[in-house]
């Protein structure tokens, strides 16, 4: 009984906070992983749509942030129309990006040359409404643009992810600092198993969940089985 | 070689570059020529048949390049690329192109792009190289070295400036300037003032008879961005219109702001498809507004179509599912704008084995290609733009290295797949006859993984240096 009251309450505050957020909690629109897991700890059951979602890389990949790239497209991969990909200087390799699932034909580059102008046409795309999704590669989020362009993502309703990715290893303490991103995402590679015959195994990625509003920070260590992983399209797995 | 006639002597006026080789000059008379060359190919020179190509030459310009363009009679036409050069991706890209473009129509060109008219034509007819790109105030002090006939002089000022002793332009600049005024008058002065950007020289620019144009004059001039973007609305809303009866699209906009002190601001966007909608114009031209800058103020705005094409009414689709596939040519149209047209593209698969030359990019409007790469291997995330030489201890001829050194960090590496061999592509060049890559896939102690090859077989040194690359990283 006193549960149940309790459940009530916590779902009206949870409408009111929603409410005070600026729009009804009940029309967040999610884009579940399919990984139970994870879903299981979003809040809504996945990630919301019409939001900014930051995703950094560890170790090495915060350079190259080959394997944040990799998860992005996983990701809108599963949206619908255009996605809008902005880059300071191009070096996806595009036959890795189809091969977790997002078709050549449906990503736009934008190669803006530098990080402001990359800012800018996120924002740009951000505002549009008529993308599936929105990746931009960014060192630099300040808590102000972030914040535009989580603006613009609850307006047009279209799913924005952040890739950060650093010159140096010593500038991804940058991380740190606060944004406005609804979900904030680290990628680490993990050594795969061993296998029984000489070869690389399947890959494995500790994905840890650093920020997230309205649920706790957790930690997914390869939870993108082999399975999940195939609905996911996430990467290659051998 | 062309012939012209000057009272009674007949004298060479054009020549091409085998006459010139031979010893011939222009200004010789064609008897002395006809007598040192027996085979020689001679006919008339149509000045005016010229003069028009050129003005042909010029309005071509005018849809391609720039919005502002004249016939430099007799042998060139002016630009001013400033309201437009964004499109193509910069000023060096503008002049790449019109040397491309031309070289393509098979005429002969030389091109410079400098602060003044009188610089750009200095430059492009007596520099040494065709191509001449010159920093903001920097041209002053360079065609100071350029012979007299760079300055656009008549020839008989020329003639009587060498007799005194005047080569180049700094000479003339260094001299006294009323002593040459009382002698070959006003000139000469204003000329080089022109050169050096000290007096403003307008083009006046030459105009499409059936370009579609409309133009509001103000009576007392404006200069208030909001103002600005007031009229350019109401101006595309009669442009839209105009369109309409023709039935046509607009594919590119030049936006012409006439200032009172006799300048003209210029502004020109394009767009992927053919569009007509109001909004959306006027959204690509009010985004440049900042560009213009309106002076003591902006007498007359003009706004012409200067490409079209036609755009037939399609009918709405209205169906009870959402089209997925939004409309997102108004986005490509702004970004592009804002970018330029090389920023903004989409891959597609090419039928190659080599992981740098599998992919070509297209632009983002493009049909849907068929086809895609092969999706058995794995492929690295991030591919380098160039392979980078890594440090390894490796056993030959099928083992990947035992570790590697890359970027000053040394690596051990705990498994590895492969060698994936990659052949050159002999149809190609010859040099690709025998090249091989073997690529290998290796995962460190870590779990981060790349793609390295090694240059060659292993064993005869013909198919490559038998150096390994860092190509990719996987994520």
């Amino acid at each position: 009984m006193n549960q149940a009251i309790d459940s009530a309450m916590i779902a009206e505050l949870r409408e009111k906070i929603g409410r005070l957020e600026g729009r009804p909690a009940s029309q967040r629109v999610v884009l579940p992983f399919g990984v139970d897991v994870i879903d299981r700890h979003l809040p809504g059951g996945g990630l919301s749509l019409g939001a900014l979602h930051e995703v950094a890389a560890g170790g090495n990949g915060a350079i190259d942030g080959a394997a944040a790239a990799l998860f992005a497209a996983g990701i809108v991969a599963r949206t619908k129309g255009k996605v809008l990909w902005c880059v300071t200087r191009q070096d996806l390799f595009a036959p890795a990006i189809a091969q977790v699932g997002l078709s050549a034909n449906r990503v736009i580059y934008v190669e803006a040359g530098d990080e402001q102008s990359v800012l800018e046409a996120f924002e740009e795309g951000m505002r549009y409404g008529g993308l599936g999704g929105i990746v931009a590669e960014v060192a630099k989020l300040t808590m102000t643009a972030s914040r535009r362009l989580q603006l613009a993502a609850e307006t047009s309703g279209a799913i924005g992810i952040a890739i950060r990715r650093w010159r140096r290893q010593t500038e991804a303490a940058d991380f740190g600092q606060p944004t406005a991103a609804v979900t904030r995402w680290r990628i680490s590679s993990l050594p795969s198993r061993p296998l029984p015959v000489p070869g690389v195994g399947r890959a494995r990625w500790q994905v840890e969940l650093i920020r997230c509003r309205g649920a706790e920070a957790a930690d997914f260590v390869d939870a993108f089985g082999e399975a999940q992983r195939r609905r996911l399209k996430s990467p290659w797995c051998s | 070689m062309l012939v012209t006639r000057r009272g009674s002597r007949r004298e060479i006026a054009a020549l091409d570059h085998v006459a010139i080789s031979v010893g011939l000059r222009k200004g010789m008379p064609v008897s002395k020529a006809q007598a040192m060359i027996k085979s020689l190919h001679v006919s008339d020179l149509d000045a005016a048949g010229d003069r028009e190509a050129i003005e042909r030459l010029a309005l071509w310009a005018l849809q391609r390049f720039s919005p502002l363009v004249a016939a430099d009679q007799p042998d060139g036409i002016v630009m001013d690329i400033a309201g437009a050069d964004h499109l193509h991706g910069g000023e060096e890209m503008v002049l790449k192109k019109i040397l491309s473009q031309f070289k393509a129509a098979e005429l002969s060109r030389k091109a410079a792009l400098a602060d003044t008219w009188g610089q750009a034509h200095a430059l492009a007819r007596y520099h040494k190289h065709p191509a001449v790109l010159i920093e903001p105030g920097q041209g002053a002090s360079i065609i100071r070295d350029l012979p007299l006939p760079a300055l656009r002089l008549p020839e008989a000022t020329v003639a009587a400036l060498r007799t005194l002793g005047f080569e180049t332009i700094r000479d003339l600049a260094s001299a006294p300037r009323a002593t040459l005024t009382l002698r070959f008058g006003p000139e000469i002065g204003r000329r080089i003032d022109q050169a050096m950007g000290l007096v403003g020289e307008p083009i006046e620019p030459v105009e499409l008879p059936e370009i579609i144009e409309v133009a509001r004059p103000f009576g007392e001039p404006i200069g208030a961005a909001d103002t600005i973007a007031k009229y350019i609305r109401q101006l595309v809303e009669r442009l839209v219109s105009d369109l309409e009866k023709k039935g046509l699209g607009a594919r590119r906009l030049d936006l012409l702001a006439h200032r009172v002190d006799n300048t003209t601001v210029t502004v020109r966007v394009g767009t992927a498809l053919p569009i007509r909608d109001t909004k959306r114009l006027t959204r690509l031209l009010t985004d440049k507004i900042e560009k213009i800058d309106p002076g003591f103020g902006i007498e007359q705005l003009r706004l012409r179509a200067v490409q079209a094409e036609s755009l037939d009414p399609a009918q709405m689709i209205n169906s009870l599912v959402d089209d997925a596939d939004q409309d997102v040519a108004a986005l490509i149209d702004v970004l592009s704008n804002r970018m330029g047209q090389g920023a903004l593209y989409r891959f597609a698969p090419v039928a190659s084995d080599i992981p740098e030359r599998s992919f070509q990019k297209i632009p983002p409007l493009s049909e849907e290609t068929i086809g895609d790469w092969p999706s058995k291997w794995p492929r690295p995330t991030r591919l380098l733009p160039y392979p980078e030489p890594i440090e390894t201890m490796a056993l030959l001829p099928d083992h990947p290295p035992v570790w590697f050194t890359w970027r000053g960090v040394r690596r051990r590496i705990k498994a590895a797949d492969g060698p994936e061999r990659i052949f050159g592509e002999w149809w190609k060049t010859d040099f690709e006859i025998a090249a091989v890559r073997d690529y290998f896939r290796v995962e460190d102690e870590t779990g981060e993984r790349y793609w390295i090859y090694r240059s060659g077989d292993g064993v005869d040194p013909e198919t490559g240096s038998l150096k390994w690359y860092l190509h990719g990283v996987f994520g």
